[in-house]
């Protein structure tokens, strides 16, 4: 065994990662069940030793704008909340898409809708790839399935987000923020100096120098024709990144006749019900999308013809089977089966579903 | 080897970090292990329950509705997962917390009384670890050394010095782990 394999919470995975990774600076409010993320960093005092930020804010609200104001320096910044807390940064992540800003946001879902419950779900996913807050924007959005990806997404978020100067959010829920694995922990990395921010982020607002204008981040442009321009920019990117960013897993899909498409926690639980289906000789395989947006329409469409039919996990009410559908186009029958507030489906409840609304 | 163990009882009982020293055994072992617990409110008073999982292989699931093992301390743990224990499991009980009898006859019963030994013992924060040497006497799934290699694991330094204890209420677990019905 590795030394660096150790057992550990997704929640406390993502906090270690994030040191490790060299992020600047963290800003966050607790609510469960994600406040390990917060507890962990405080208990690493990494202002001791990276000279990392961790700070617990006033609000959610004062956390994205501080999120706002770090990403504006070039800075890799971050913050965590579940459900509710999410929902009050909505306004923030809005703004930051329309000033460029990079930043990672994770979201360790609850029940809903309000309040709602502390139990694990996944009805967050239209508030997230659709737009939780106002405008056509894109969020760039991770569905870690395991702890060890919980640690590996943070650097992946920085990088997706840094590339194309837009928030980038790790959607996950309470099975895998409270769950303990096996998790390799990512290597060191030093925190970057100025001078690299400088150099890799020269759009930053770092103290304008002699060689060139001020940098200006804002959202904000009163004239519509160049608000127009700044829209059709921010959509070409997210062009290029619908064509270059999207990622996947496949599981035992080369002779499936049905196919199972889950994301997050629901896609371990349809692991488990594909072998107790093949064991009754039902052929099922998974899809499992890793980045929801930009959604696998493509290979999601291909199967579309290759299977007799498919059958969205999910915990919520039937959100990502829309866009199944969408990428399906009518070939084949998607059906969704889901639990709600707070309840996590069984292998079995997903087989029987299968069973009921499927394989015919 | 796959194990699927559910462990559960009032909070406080000491319910996750048994699974969690579980876990860590399994570690120890280079096995893959997951520990998924009931982190809701039942922690503050009601019924706590961790699901733990032990395999050669990847785990799929961290979440399974059908187990191995049951280990229940109390009543409402008893009426929750009785049904849940795979046909010819095992089920284990303590024999303060258990006032209803165990209903079905395709799983296998033990008891150990492990409150009643706490409390000669004259420590009561030993009653998890009796009964996880109940459970590691009646189901070897990881090594008595691993065990102890996981405990110090999963016990912040300033707590190693209890170890030696804890060693011996598991040698007293497997001791008084009895057998009460064999599945039919």
């Amino acid at each position: 065994m590795s030394e660096e394999t150790v057992l550990m919470k997704g929640n406390e995975a993502i906090a270690h990662a994030a040191i490790r990774y060299g992020v600047d600076g963290y800003f966050g409010y607790p609510i469960t069940p994600q406040s390990e993320i917060i507890e962990t960093l405080m208990e690493a005092a990494p202002w001791k030793t990276t000279g990392m930020v961790v700070l617990q804010a006033e609000s959610e609200v004062a956390a994205i704008n501080m999120v706002y104001g770090g990403a504006a320096c070039g800075k890799y910044a971050m913050t965590s909340s579940s459900s509710p807390g999410i929902s009050l940064k909505q306004e923030g992540i809005s703004y930051m898409a329309g000033a460029e800003l990079p930043a990672l946001i994770v979201n360790v879902q609850r029940g809903g809708p309000g309040l709602g419950t502390i139990q694990p779900s996944q009805a967050d996913y239209f508030q997230t790839v659709k737009g939780g807050g106002h405008g056509d924007y894109k969020l760039i959005t991770l569905a870690p399935s395991s702890v060890q990806e919980m640690a590996d997404f943070v650097g992946l978020a920085f990088e997706l987000a840094f590339k194309y100067r837009n928030p980038a959010m790790i959607l996950t829920d309470g099975v895998i923020g409270q769950m303990m694995e096996k998790v390799k922990l990512p290597a060191w990395r030093p925190r970057r100096t100025e001078q690299e921010i400088r150099e890799q982020c020269p759009w930053a607002t770092l103290g304008k120098t002699a060689d060139r204008k001020q940098n200006i981040i804002t959202s904000l442009e009163l004239d519509s024709a160049v608000m127009e321009k700044n829209n059709e920019r921010f959509q070409a990117k997210y062009r290029v990144a619908e064509a270059t960013e999207v990622r996947y897993e496949e599981v035992k899909c080369d002779d499936a006749d049905y196919l199972l498409v889950a994301f997050g926690s629901a896609a371990r639980i349809c692991q488990k019900t594909i072998d107790l289906a093949r064991n009754e000789g039902i052929k099922v395989g998974l899809v499992r999308p890793i980045t929801l947006w930009p959604f696998p329409t493509e290979v999601l469409h291909a199967y579309g013809g290759k299977v007799k039919g498919m059958l969205t996990v999910e915990l919520n009410a039937g959100q990502m089977v829309e866009d199944v559908r969408l990428a399906v186009n009518g070939q084949i029958e998607v059906a969704h089966y889901g639990r709600l507030g707070g309840i996590v489906p069984t292998p079995e409840g997903v087989l029987a579903s299968l069973k009921e609304k499927v394989v015919h | 080897m796959l194990q699927e163990i559910v462990i559960s009882g009032f909070g406080g009982q000491g319910v996750l970090s048994m699974g969690k020293i579980l876990a860590y055994s399994g570690m120890m072992e280079e096995k893959e292990v997951s520990w998924f617990p009931a982190y809701g409110p039942e922690q503050r008073g009601g019924t706590a329950n961790v699901t733990v999982i032990i395999s050669d292989d990847p785990i799929s699931s961290p979440v399974v509705n059908q187990f191995d093992v049951a280990i229940v301390l109390n009543q409402p743990s008893l009426d929750k997962f009785e049904s849940r224990v795979k046909p010819g499991g095992a089920l284990i009980y303590d024999g303060y917390g258990i006032h209803k009898k165990v209903e079905r006859k395709d799983i296998n019963v033990y008891r150990v009384n492990a409150m009643d030994e706490s409390l000669k013992m004259d420590n009561t924060r030993v009653f998890n670890m009796i009964i996880l040497g109940g459970l590691l006497k009646i189901s070897p799934m990881v090594e008595l050394q691993n065990v102890m290699k996981g405990l110090k694991e999963s016990l912040p330094e300033r707590h190693h010095k209890l170890l030696p204890m804890n060693e011996a209420a598991i040698l007293r677990g497997m001791e008084l782990v009895e057998q009460e019905q064999q599945a039919v």
